[in-house]
Parts: C-alpha cells; sequence; structure tokens
C-alpha cells in the first residue's frame, strides 16, 4: 500500500507540473512562490524538529561502548568505539557521520537446518550504498551551487571537475548522477526484494525514496536529454537568493519539474524520517563519552524518591540480627 | 540448578521457524500468548509492597486485564511525560529510517523468526501509537503514515514484546543512528507499570530487594548463615578457616555482589572464589546484609525503581565508613553501577579514590563513582604479581568466555576477564568474533525473563549463543563456559543444557580460587564444585 500510494503521489506531483506550467502557464507560482515556501518550511521546520530534541534533557549518560574501556593503563583502551573523551566522541562521531561505522558492522544471520545452527556473513551492500547515495548527494548538492553563486566558489568548480572527470559526453557526464541513480534504485530494491524489509517499510520509507530518485532522474533528463537554457535557471537562481525574484521566460518544463521536487523534498524534510540527519549528532548511545565513573552526569530534574532506609531496615530486623550476633545500631 | 527442559520441543523441532514474515501487514496480526513463551504478571502483594498502581491478580490469557478506569490518558500522559524527560526516547522515536540492519541481530528474532522480535518492528509498537498521539502526519494520515489507535490489543501487544526484550543493546551496535532498543523496551515497561501490568519474576525481587536487601529476599541472619557455610566448605577444602566480615563499620572496602552468587550453583562457587581471595590478600572489606543486592531489578522496571534500589549502596558505604565499594560479577548490576548509580544517587564525595590496599593502583577510571569493577581489581593484582596461581589446577577445564551484555556494551569490560583468566587456566579460546565482545549474545534470559514459564522464548533466545558455544564445543573440545554475570550463571545452565550438552558454567572468580595457592593450605584433591583436580582422580576414586 505504502509503495503504490507513494509512486502514485510522485506522478501527480509531476502531473501537477504539466498542467502549473505547460498548460496553465503558472511559472511564477512554480518557479517563485513554492520555492520560496519550500525553503521557508524547511529551515523553520528543522529548527524546531532539532530544537525540541536539543529542550529535551539527557538524563543519564548511556552510550553503547563498542570497544574496550579505558581502565588499567596497561591495557590498552579503543577511544574511538568506547570513547573515554572528548577528542574521541568526536573521531567516534565522524566516522559515524561521514563513514556510517555502525552499518559497516553489518552482518546476515542466516539458519541452517544441520544442527540447528546459525552462521553470520558479512555484509557490506547497505553501508555501500547507503554510502554512495549520502555522499553523491552531497557532492551534487555542492555542484549545485554554481547556479546561486557568481563568483563561483572554487570548490565548486573543483567538485563539478572532478564528477566529471571522465569526460564522457555533451555535457560531460557525472559520475554522482549515476551512482545516485544506482543507489536509490539499490535501496528501493532491497525494500520490496527483502521480505523483512518489505514488512517494516511504511509509505513515509518510499516516498522519499521515488521522490529523490524523480529528483534525480529529472536533474539528468534536462542535462542531457531535455536540454533548458542553463543561463536561464542561473537567472532565477540567483534572483530568488538575492530576494530579486524573476521569471525568465522559456526555460524548459523539464526544469519546473525538477524544482518543484526540489521543493517538495524540502518541504517534507522537516516531516519526516529524513530529520535523521540532524538527529544522528543527537544521539546519546553515540556522542556520549564512556567516562560514567571518572565524571559525575548530572541529571536535571533527578527528584527525590521513596527509599528503604537502613533504619526501617534494622527496626523490622533488629532482634535475628542480636540474635546472631550482627552488630547493630540502636540496641 | 538444572531446569526441567522436558516440555520443549528437541532442538531440530524448536527450529523449525521461517524467518520470512507473514502476508497479513504486522498491524493486522494479534497477539497470541503462546505458554512457554511469556512471564507470568506480578503478584499484587509485590505491587503494593512497592506502592505501584493498580495491584490486582490477573493473567495475560485474561480477555479483561482489569486495566484502570482511564488507562488511555494514563498512558497518553505518561508517553508525554517521558518523550520530555528523555532526549533518548523522543529521537529514538523520530529518526528511525527502518534501515533493517538491526533485524538478524537480535537473538529473539533469530530464535523465534517472530517479526515483531526484530528491533525495529518492536520499537514501531510503539512508534505506531507516537505517531498517532503526538504528530500531525500520523492524526492525519492514519495507517498510511505508520499510525494506528491507542488499544487494549496494543497494550497487550507491548506487555508481550516489551517483555521479550532483554535490554541488551545488541541491536544499537549496529544501528546507523544508535538507536537503542533497550531505552525503548525500558520505557515500554514503565508505561505499562503505570497500569499495573508486570512481570512476577521481575517485581518480586524488586519488592524483596526493597524490604530485605536482596532480590532473594534473605534475611540478615540468613545472609550470615549462608556465607559462614561457604567458610565451612573453603575449609573443608583447604582447611583454612577464613572470616566472614558483615556489617563491619570501618572496613576500607564495601563488597557487594548480585543475590545469585550465594543463592544457587554454580554462583555459590563464584562466591566462595571471592571470600578465597579477599582472605589470601588479608583484605580489610566488609560485607553488608542492608545492601547485599547489587544486581538491580529497578532496571528492568523503572528508572525511578532503579534509583530506589540503589540508593542503599552509598547509603550503607556512608553509614559503615568504607573508603570505597568493590563490586562483583554481575550484568546488569554494572550497567547500573556504571551509567546510573553516580548521576542518581551520586555524588559519593564522602568516599575515597579507590586504590588497591596490595598493589597501591589508584583506580582514576572511576575516580568519580569510587566503585571497582572485581575483574579489574584481580587483573591489577596479576599484573603486579601479587597472587601465587597455580593454573594447572585448571587444566580439566577447557574455557571459553561470554561477555555478558551490559559489561561489553555499557561498560566496555573486555579485556580484563579474559587477562584474569588466561592467567588462571591454561586452555581458552575463543567463540567466534560475531558472537563475542561488543556483539556479543544475550543468554536469553536477561531483563527479568530468566523464569520458568517462559523457558522456550529463553532456550530460542539462547539459541546463537548456545550454537557458538556448541562451535567451540566441536572444535576445542571445550566444556566450560566462563561469564561474569550472575543472570548467566543460571540462565546459560539451560541454554548450554540444551544447545550444547556438556558444557558447564562456571564465573571467572570460581577458576581464579581454584588457581588460588593459599598460604597454608592443605593439598587441594579437588576444586570448589569437588571435581578431582587434573592428577587427582585416582586419589579420589580410592
Amino acid at each position: 500500500m505504502g509503495l503504490w500510494f507513494s509512486l502514485f503521489t510522485v506522478v501527480i506531483l509531476v502531473l501537477l507540473v504539466f498542467m502549473g506550467v505547460g498548460v496553465v502557464g503558472l511559472n511564477s507560482l512554480f518557479g517563485i512562490l513554492i520555492p520560496y515556501a519550500a525553503l521557508l518550511i524547511f529551515l523553520v521546520g528543522v529548527v524546531y524538529r532539532v530544537g525540541k530534541w536539543t529542550k529535551a534533557p539527557v538524563p543519564f549518560r548511556i552510550p553503547t561502548t563498542c570497544g574496550q574501556q579505558k581502565s588499567h593503563p596497561w591495557i590498552k583502551a579503543n577511544n574511538f568505539e568506547s570513547p573515554s573523551n572528548t577528542f574521541g566522541v568526536l573521531v567516534r562521531m565522524a566516522l559515524e557521520v561521514l563513514l556510517f561505522r555502525s552499518l559497516f558492522r553489518n552482518t546476515r544471520a542466516e539458519l541452517r537446518a544441520d544442527g540447528p545452527r546459525v552462521v553470520y556473513g558479512g555484509t557490506k551492500w547497505l553501508w555501500l550504498a547507503g554510502l554512495a547515495f549520502h555522499w553523491s548527494f552531497l557532492l551534487i548538492l555542492i555542484r549545485h551551487l554554481r547556479f546561486f553563486t557568481e563568483p563561483i566558489p572554487f570548490f565548486v568548480n573543483l567538485v563539478a571537475s572532478m564528477d566529471g572527470l571522465f569526460e564522457i559526453g555533451v555535457p560531460t557526464l557525472y559520475v554522482t548522477d549515476i551512482i545516485i541513480l544506482l543507489a536509490v534504485t539499490y535501496l528501493f530494491l532491497r525494500r520490496v526484494v527483502i521480505p523483512q524489509i518489505r514488512y517494516i517499510s511504511l509509505a513515509a520509507d518510499y516516498f522519499p525514496l521515488f521522490l529523490i530518485l524523480g529528483v534525480a532522474l529529472s536533474g539528468v533528463l534536462m542535462r542531457h536529454f531535455y536540454k533548458v537554457d542553463i543561463y536561464k535557471v542561473k537567472e532565477l537562481a540567483t534572483g530568488l537568493f538575492s530576494f530579486h525574484p524573476l521569471v525568465p521566460e522559456g526555460i524548459g518544463l523539464a526544469f519546473y519539474i525538477h524544482l518543484f521536487l526540489v521543493s517538495t523534498l524540502l518541504a517534507y524534510f522537516p516531516f519526516s524520517k529524513l530529520m535523521h540527519m540532524g538527529g544522528v549528532f543527537l544521539s546519546p548511545t553515540r556522542n556520549l563519552a564512556n567516562n560514567n565513573r571518572m565524571r559525575r552526569h548530572v541529571n536535571p530534574w533527578n527528584y527525590p524518591v521513596k527509599v528503604h532506609t537502613y533504619e526501617e531496615y534494622e527496626d523490622e530486623f533488629r532482634e535475628k540480627m542480636k540474635a546472631v550476633g550482627l552488630p547493630v545500631e540502636k540496641e | 540448578m538444572s531446569e526441567d527442559l522436558s516440555n520443549v520441543p528437541k532442538p531440530d523441532e524448536l527450529m523449525r521457524i521461517d524467518h520470512k514474515p507473514p502476508r497479513k501487514g504486522w498491524m493486522d496480526v494479534p497477539v497470541d500468548f503462546k505458554p512457554g513463551t511469556y512471564s507470568y504478571t506480578a503478584k499484587a502483594k509485590n505491587l503494593k509492597i512497592l506502592g505501584m498502581p493498580n495491584p490486582r491478580e490477573w493473567s495475560p490469557t485474561d480477555e479483561d486485564w482489569k486495566l484502570p478506569e482511564n488507562w488511555e490518558e494514563i498512558v497518553r500522559e505518561g508517553f508525554k511525560d517521558r518523550l520530555d524527560k528523555y532526549r533518548s526516547f523522543q529521537l529514538f522515536m523520530d529518526i528511525c529510517v527502518r534501515c533493517g540492519a538491526c533485524a538478524d541481530k537480535c537473538h529473539f528474532f533469530i530464535g523465534s523468526g517472530d517479526p515483531k522480535n526484530m528491533p525495529v518492528l518492536r520499537a514501531e509498537l510503539m512508534r505506531s501509537v507516537y505517531r498517532k498521539e503526538f504528530t500531525t502526519s500520523g492524526k492525519i494520515f492514519g495507517k498510511l503514515a505508520g499510525a494506528r489507535e491507542l488499544t487494549v490489543d496494543v497494550i497487550k501487544e507491548w506487555f508481550y514484546y516489551f517483555y521479550q526484550c532483554t535490554e541488551c543493546r545488541r541491536c544499537s551496535v549496529f544501528c546507523p543512528y544508535g538507536i537503542d532498543t533497550a531505552e525503548i523496551t525500558m520505557m515500554g515497561r514503565e508505561l505499562l507499570h503505570l497500569l499495573g501490568c508486570g512481570i512476577n519474576w521481575a517485581m518480586e525481587p524488586v519488592a524483596n530487594c526493597f524490604r530485605t536487601g536482596n532480590h532473594l529476599g534473605i534475611q540478615p541472619h540468613g545472609f550470615k548463615d549462608t556465607l559462614e557455610f561457604f567458610a565451612d566448605d573453603i575449609e573443608d577444602l583447604t582447611g583454612i578457616k577464613i572470616n566472614v566480615p558483615l556489617n563491619k563499620k570501618g572496613a576500607e572496602i564495601l563488597f557487594v555482589v548480585p543475590s545469585g552468587d550465594y543463592f544457587g550453583d554454580p554462583g555459590t562457587y563464584t562466591c566462595m572464589g571471592y571470600m578465597m581471595l579477599f582472605h589470601e590478600l588479608g583484605l580489610n572489606y566488609t560485607w553488608s546484609t542492608y545492601a547485599s543486592e547489587g544486581g538491580n531489578f529497578g532496571l528492568f522496571t523503572s528508572h525511578e525503581m532503579i534509583k530506589r534500589l540503589n540508593a542503599k549502596i552509598y547509603a550503607e558505604a556512608k553509614r559503615l565508613g568504607v573508603k570505597w565499594i568493590l563490586g562483583g560479577e554481575c550484568g546488569h548490576m554494572w550497567r547500573v553501577m556504571h551509567q546510573y548509580m553516580d548521576t542518581m544517587n551520586g555524588p559519593a564525595d564522602f568516599l575515597e579514590v579507590p586504590t588497591s590496599p596490595i598493589t597501591g593502583t589508584r583506580f582514576e577510571n572511576a575516580k568519580s563513582t569510587k566503585m571497582v569493577h572485581i575483574t579489574e581489581f584481580t587483573s591489577d593484582l596479576m599484573k603486579h604479581n601479587k597472587l601465587r596461581l597455580d593454573p594447572g589446577r585448571n587444566d580439566n577445564l577447557i574455557v571459553t568466555y561470554h561477555d555478558s551484555c551490559n559489561p561489553a556494551r555499557a561498560m566496555g569490560l573486555i579485556e580484563e576477564p579474559r587477562y584474569v583468566i588466561r592467567n588462571v587456566c591454561n586452555h581458552f579460546h575463543e567463540m567466534p568474533e560475531n558472537t563475542i565482545k561488543e556483539q556479543t549474545f544475550c543468554c536469553g534470559g536477561g531483563a527479568g525473563l530468566g523464569n520458568d514459564e517462559n523457558m522456550e522464548m529463553r532456550l530460542r533466545g539462547g539459541f546463537p549463543r548456545g550454537n557458538a558455544v556448541r562451535y567451540v564445543q566441536e572444535k576445542y573440545g571445550v566444556n566450560r563456559l566462563a561469564c561474569v554475570c550472575a543472570i548467566d550463571r543460571a540462565t546459560l545452565v539451560p541454554v548450554c543444557d540444551y544447545w550444547a550438552p556438556g558444557v558447564a558454567v562456571t564465573g571467572v572468580h570460581e577458576m581464579v580460587a581454584n588457581a588460588l595457592l593459599m598460604k597454608g593450605e592443605k593439598e587441594r584433591t579437588t576444586n570448589l564444585r569437588g571435581e578431582p583436580l587434573p592428577g587427582k582422580e585416582e586419589v579420589e576414586d580410592e
């Protein structure tokens, strides 16, 4: 149900552009108003969501330790998997955010009838596809900065030229475009093919995949097939970002589809699981040091509780304690 | 202790399972309380002792669970309260992308094939309600957004599956966002307790512990008797009369163990092991009858209950005027001591930074909490050659080591016990790397689930561990599974009997005591559990 609903929604979104821009000619709506609104929702939404998380206290220091603690000087501590200081935490988080350390551990358990027994094989495909997807998305985003900036920062040109290193076709085919399409396709297929993953998948899992696939496909189409006027696109983009928006005539429908899907993605972002982008930095099992016994962690809402005091205990058992010679406070 | 496993189907029959989920969506599959897979409910008397809500007699198989009149409101408000108090909870409700990396990391999923034992789905049981109650998209799109109504059936499902999670945190090792199912299960159980829905095998120990100081309800004179009985056994074995310091003011160290160590075999041998070691060192320490439990089933109940039970540790240390605290071999106890005690009941500014009176080592890693793990203490002794050991006395043992969940994944206590083991035995073999250290598998009976009525589910959950044990049994002839956890010492016994028959379970300090050459001891012919020592078999036979 989630799958078809999501696919259907993305198709509707594309049709909306055909109608809105192609037939009715609402270029300003799709070129200016919607992108502005989407960006606003994105910014306010993300700040709100992250703000809400950070407002919630972290009452206990609960890192999941994945390596040797720091104890004796002669036992080698693993400061990146079980960090005892801020430096270790930073490295652990960097490994997690940049290289998906935890996902790299992934294994697959397989039940064998002989025995019966269970064996564990390494499986790195999810890690690889996830990493490829996120990194190419980032690089594509950086490449796109050339539409918003003048002069174009050197690193944007650098990324673009490295991305087009193979110089296949005119205009040059970007490697990241290929990778992101392959990676998203893989991430979609595993959701459909692996029974357990299909079982847990919601519309909220398929929708962003289709949306991103739509963004990437429309981008590739307008670069290589239904070519749009790149100078006019930049005119629109810089206009938007300098708050002097204007819509140049004749950019091409493919661009509006691309822009509308991107706008949808931005507006959808704060309400969705895509917020894991912000959340990963806040996860208390990862971003806290395993120095619990070295430094006291304070719980801001620590409140007094009903305990059973020694006095109450001794009052109940005093005679029995005295009978066997156990020392007591009150004779 | 050997449990009756006759009611459980044979291994190949038990494992005739399919990890493929059914066609029907999980929201449409109602929970089925099958005997052998759930725990009996908390008795009213135990809830009353603790002042907990809705004490009553009931069973999960009852149609009517006798929930409070306004139970929906209670859950809703309890949920909201916890979202506001715990960033972990809020975050873990929000950021899961359902990548499924956690799915086959859970021992209960591997051993049962029940899709709701996939950590992701266990959490979705709760997230679905969260979406409906607390998110706009859930309110508008309902089932499409993965949201569902809070109903009595949902509560029943929560009860079944949050008491089918041992809070072992293995899934959180693999999660790209560190989502910790233990955290979610703890919240789920807290909400259930607001309605009076708990299990007796957790709540009776909690009630006992609150009143008598330990889970088993052993009263002060009984505790003294037990330890003195062990001292007699030790004298029979070694010819050495050892002291049992109890509630001794002015001792340097307060020693705290899980009550499992003085309650039943094979934990009792570990307990004797501590006593022999401390005697040999001439340690100025004391046991406490009031703090006669280091374990804390509050961890399996609620955060408030952890604090209520744990408070006695520092209180007793203060009353007795000790300098620091030493803790025995226990898994979940060490999660509490390491990650909660100081925050909840500290600061322990009346204690001193733990310093070994034998080696002079300052335990800088415990300088705030002031509590040291026994294997940290003993490994330090060994490193400084303070113990005379004959590992040959353990030559009849071919040993492997089971990392207990909490010391491994909430402490990082990995090499200390291994160092101790290598010093006291000559035959040590590791299980496969996917099943040890931070990837260690639960015994299947932690977090209050180690009861007899839940045996089938325990054996299912114990399958990955038992399977790894059998692997080293076949490969190296392993016959002894060492661990540093009292729950393990109770629950791994049936797990091994069932999945790897012939492997017995031992604490680490039982092996230490067997290898320990004590001043003035007579020639030993058996180890602590009465097995003939290597080379002494014939002496035994005579």
